[in-house]
C-alpha cells in the first residue's frame, strides 16, 4: 500500500492520511476507496432533474453560457481549430485524456472540450482538472467548478472515472507547462510523478494522449513579473499579450488525439517502476507527436 | 448481536430524545434508559431517565445493574454557538472518555457503541477532495476548538475499538444538519432576510434532514455495522442553490481577504458565524454517503429536499408561532405515568383495552397459570398462592397427578394467545412468586421482550421497595 498518492496535476500536494478505526470494508492508506469498492457504484446519488447545478458545482446554464458566448465564438473563428482522431476518444465509459499544457491563460482545455462537443460522434462533457490554488482564489472558485472544472486530486479524478464513468482531462505539466517562457515552447516539462497513470490504472480507464499546437502562440510568455505576484497571490503573473492585457493572439490550433492506451489488469498501479515507465512513455508519444505536428505547420497564423 | 437493552447518553439533547422515541416503538428493544445532566426535552413514554453527568462511576453502576448491551453516545456538540468553548470541550472530548471507561473493561455488558460524530471531523480546506469517505482522514490539522474537539472524541472512540474488539464501535460523522426543529448556526443564517456569503466564493454544501439523522442512529441499533459512516444526504448543492430554494437572495457581504476581522465585526451586530462554518462558507464539503446505503440504509430526504423542507417550515412558522407549549419534564408526572396500576386511561397505556370484568377474568387466570407453573417449590410461595385462593374465592383443581399436568398445558395454550398488551396490564396486580414462576415460563415458551421486561420491571421495583 502507498504511503500517499501524488495527484495527477503537478503533483504539488500529496496526501497524507492515517486511518483511524479499522475499516470494514476496506480501503487503503491513501485515503482513496478500496478497488473493490466497484459494489458501491450503484448507490451513486440519482440525478435530480429539477436541478441545473450537478454534484461538482457544474452548472448547465453557466457552462452553456460560456459555451456560446465565448468558446465558440474562439473556435470557429479566433483560432480555426483543426481536429485529427477524435474518434479516439471512447464513446461510453470512463476515460482520461493526457495533454500538453501551454498558455499564460491556457486556452487548451476549453478547445479540447469544445472539440469533442463539436467533432465526436458522442459527445460528451469533458472534466478539466485544474490545480487546488484555485479553490482557494475568490472568483476563479466561484466560476471554474460551474464550467467543468474540478480540482486535481486523485480521489476527484478516481471517483470521475470509475465511479461516474466520465472524461477526465489532465494537464501532467501543470504550472510548469503554463509558466515556461515563449523560448522554451514545445518542450514538455516533467509529468509530475506519474499519478495520472496510477488514477488511469486504478480506475481501468484508458489513457488517450492529446496534442495541442498553437496555444503556446496563442498566449506566449516573454517574462515573469515577481512583484506583481507577490501582490496578487496568483500563480504567477506572467508578462503577456493575455496579461496584463486581454487578449490571445490569433494563432491557429490544431488538436490531435492519439491512441487510446488501455489498462485491464487488476492492481497495476501497485507497480511503481510501471507507473514511471507508463507516464514516459505517454510523455514520448505526446512529445513526439507536437513536433511532428510543428514540422508540418506551415504558418503559426494560418496553419 | 441485536440489541435489547439500550442506554443513550445524552437525552435531553433533541438526537437523544427522537432516538428514544424511536426505539420505544420497537417491540424487541426491552429497556431504555436515558441519561443526561438536563431533564429531557423530548415526551418519552417508556424510556426511563436517570439525572446523572458523565461521571463514569455512576454511568459504571447503570450499565451494570440495568445489564445495557448498546450505548448510544448522542452527546456530541458540533455547533459552537450551542455551547462557549470551554463547556464544548468538556462535553464533547472529557465526557466521552467517562462514558467510555463505564462501557468498557472486563465484565463489562456492553457489545455494542455507537457514537454520533461530525463532518467537520474531516474540515474544509483548500486542497481536500470533493467527497470525503469514511477512510480519509484529515489532510490538515484541525483550525477551530470544535473540529479538535471532534477529531479528539474520536481519536479515544478509535482507541476504544481497539482495545476492546468484543465490542461493536459505529462512528456517524453527520453532515450539517437541517430540520425544522434544530437550531445550528446554519439554520440561523439561512433564516436571515438576506443571506451572507464571502465574495467570490459559491461553496458546495450537502445536508441531511433531521428525521434521517434519527433513523440513521436507528438504523445502527438495530443491524450491526462496525466502523465510520458518513451520514448526508444525496447531491450536494452549490450555496447560491440552497439560498435560491429558500426563495431569498444572497449578499456576498464578507470580504475574501480579512474574513474573520469582519465575522467578528458582524458578532457585534448578532450575527454569529463560527469559524468552523467560515471555512465552510469558504470551501465547501461533500461527502461520499454510499457506505451506509451499501448496509440497506435508505435516506427519506435527498439534500434539495432537505432544504425544500426547510422552506416549507420558513413559510410556516410566523404563522403557527406560540401555537405550540413546549413540552416540561416533570419527574412526579412522569413517575405516576409509568408506575400507579391507577393509569387506565387508554391514550397513557396501551393495554387498557379490557372491560373491568374481564380484567378480573384474566387476572385470575394468569394467577393460576402462575400458581401451576410455580407448584411444588417453597412452602412460603405455597402459602401465598393459597391466600391469592382464598381471596379470589375461586376454587382451582389442585396440582397433582396427570389431570394437573394436562389442566396445565391446556391452560397454557391459552395464556400464549393472550397478547404481550395484556399480559403487560396485569403484571402489577399480581404477587411476585407468581410473577416468577410466569416469568420463568415465558422466558422458556415465547419470550416475548415486552413481557418478559414488564415482569422483571415489577419485580426489580417490588424488591427495591421492599429495602427502601
Amino acid at each position: 500500500m502507498p504511503q500517499s498518492t501524488p495527484v495527477a496535476d503537478g503533483g504539488r500536494t500529496s496526501l497524507r492520511m492515517r486511518e483511524t478505526v479499522a475499516d470494514d470494508l476496506g480501503a487503503d492508506r491513501a485515503g482513496l476507496p478500496a478497488v473493490r469498492s466497484g459494489e458501491l457504484r450503484r448507490y451513486l446519488p440519482g440525478v435530480e432533474p429539477e436541478r441545473q447545478v450537478d454534484d461538482w458545482g457544474r452548472s448547465e446554464r453557466v457552462e452553456g453560457l460560456f459555451d456560446r458566448n465565448i468558446v465558440d465564438f474562439y473556435y470557429r473563428y479566433w483560432f480555426r481549430c483543426d481536429v485529427e482522431g477524435v474518434e479516439n476518444v471512447p464513446a461510453s465509459g470512463g476515460a482520461l485524456l493526457v495533454s500538453n499544457h501551454s498558455g499564460a491563460l491556457p486556452p487548451d482545455a476549453a478547445m479540447i472540450g469544445k472539440a469533442i462537443k463539436e467533432e465526436h460522434s458522442h459527445p460528451r462533457a469533458l472534466n478539466v482538472t485544474v490545480e487546488h490554488f484555485f479553490k482557494g482564489y475568490p472568483g476563479f472558485s466561484m466560476l471554474l467548478p460551474k464550467i467543468g472544472c474540478v480540482a486535481a486530486h486523485p480521489a476527484n479524478v478516481h471517483r470521475l472515472l470509475y465511479d461516474e464513468e466520465q472524461l477526465v482531462l489532465v494537464f501532467p505539466e501543470g504550472r510548469k507547462g503554463t509558466e515556461k517562457l515563449y523560448k522554451d515552447r514545445y518542450k514538455l516539462r516533467r509529468f509530475g510523478r506519474g499519478g495520472f497513470v496510477e488514477a488511469a490504472m486504478r480506475a481501468k480507464a484508458p489513457i488517450v494522449p492529446v496534442c495541442v499546437v498553437g496555444a503556446e502562440e496563442a498566449a506566449p510568455i516573454f517574462a515573469h513579473i515577481n512583484v506583481l505576484q507577490k501582490l496578487t497571490g496568483l500563480l504567477y503573473t506572467p508578462l503577456s499579450p493575455i496579461f496584463p492585457g486581454a487578449l490571445f493572439l490569433p494563432a491557429k490550433i490544431r488538436i490531435r488525439f492519439l491512441e487510446p492506451i488501455p489498462f485491464d489488469d487488476e492492481d497495476m498501479w501497485l507497480d511503481k517502476s510501471l507507473v514511471q515507465t507508463v507516464s514516459q512513455e505517454v510523455r514520448a508519444r505526446i512529445q513526439e507527436n507536437v513536433w511532428e505536428m510543428v514540422r508540418e505547420r506551415k504558418s503559426v497564423w494560418f496553419g | 448481536m441485536n440489541s435489547r437493552r439500550v442506554l443513550i447518553t445524552g437525552l435531553s439533547t433533541y438526537w437523544g430524545g427522537r432516538l428514544a422515541q424511536a426505539l420505544e416503538q420497537d417491540e424487541e428493544i426491552e429497556a431504555i434508559i436515558g441519561v443526561d445532566s438536563r431533564d429531557p426535552t423530548l415526551e418519552l413514554e417508556r424510556t426511563e431517565f436517570v439525572r446523572v453527568g458523565t461521571q463514569h462511576g455512576l454511568l459504571r453502576r447503570i450499565v451494570e445493574a440495568a445489564e445495557i448491551d448498546t450505548v448510544v453516545d448522542s452527546r456530541l456538540i458540533p455547533d459552537s454557538i450551542v455551547l462557549p468553548a470551554r463547556e464544548a470541550h468538556e462535553n464533547n472530548v472529557i465526557g466521552t472518555m467517562n462514558i467510555l471507561a463505564a462501557c468498557g473493561g472486563e465484565g463489562s455488558t456492553v457489545r455494542k457503541f455507537v457514537f454520533k460524530s461530525s463532518a467537520h471531523y474531516y474540515g474544509s480546506e483548500q486542497d481536500d477532495p470533493a467527497f470525503f469517505t469514511e477512510a480519509m482522514g484529515r489532510p490538515h490539522p484541525p483550525r477551530t476548538r470544535i473540529e479538535r474537539d471532534i477529531v479528539e472524541a474520536e481519536a479515544t472512540v478509535a482507541d476504544f475499538a481497539e482495545k476492546n474488539p468484543e465490542v461493536s464501535v459505529t462512528i456517524l460523522r453527520y453532515a450539517n444538519v437541517l430540520g425544522p426543529d434544530v437550531r445550528t448556526s446554519h439554520t440561523k443564517l439561512l433564516s436571515m432576510p438576506a443571506v451572507p456569503m464571502i465574495l467570490g466564493f459559491d461553496p458546495r454544501y450537502q445536508f441531511v434532514h433531521e428525521d434521517d439523522v434519527v433513523s440513521a442512529l436507528e438504523h445502527v441499533v438495530a443491524n450491526d455495522l462496525r466502523g465510520i459512516f458518513n451520514v448526508a444526504g444525496d447531491g450536494v448543492l452549490a450555496f447560491s442553490e440552497v439560498v435560491g430554494l429558500l426563495g431569498k437572495t444572497y449578499v456576498p457581504l464578507l470580504p475574501p481577504w480579512g474574513t474573520s476581522i469582519a465575522a467578528a465585526a458582524l458578532r457585534r451586530t448578532g450575527l454569529d458565524i463560527p469559524p468552523e462554518m467560515l471555512q465552510q462558507m469558504r470551501f465547501g464539503r461533500g461527502l461520499d454517503n454510499r457506505k451506509l446505503k451499501a448496509t440497506g440504509f435508505q435516506y427519506r430526504y435527498t439534500t434539495r429536499e432537505t432544504v425544500q423542507k426547510l422552506a416549507e417550515h420558513m413559510r410556516l412558522h410566523p404563522v403557527l408561532r406560540g401555537l405550540q407549549e413546549p413540552y416540561r419534564y416533570e419527574r412526579e408526572v412522569e413517575d405516576f405515568l409509568r408506575w400507579s396500576p391507577y393509569v387506565r386511561n387508554p391514550s397513557y397505556r396501551k393495554e387498557g383495552r379490557l372491560a373491568p370484568a374481564e380484567a378480573v377474568e384474566l387476572q385470575k387466570m394468569l394467577a393460576s397459570y402462575g400458581d401451576r407453573l410455580g407448584g411444588g417449590s417453597s412452602s412460603r410461595r405455597q402459602q401465598s398462592q393459597a391466600a391469592i385462593r382464598a381471596a379470589e374465592q375461586a376454587p382451582e383443581p389442585a396440582a397433582d397427578g396427570g389431570n394437573g399436568a394436562a389442566a396445565l398445558s391446556a391452560s397454557l395454550e391459552h395464556y400464549d394467545d393472550l397478547e404481550a398488551d395484556e399480559i403487560v396490564g396485569l403484571v402489577d396486580s399480581l404477587e411476585s412468586d407468581d410473577l416468577t414462576s410466569l416469568l420463568e415460563y415465558e422466558r422458556g415458551h415465547l419470550a416475548r421482550p415486552r413481557v418478559i421486561s414488564a415482569l422483571e420491571g415489577v419485580l426489580t421495583r417490588r424488591r427495591t421497595g421492599d429495602r427502601g
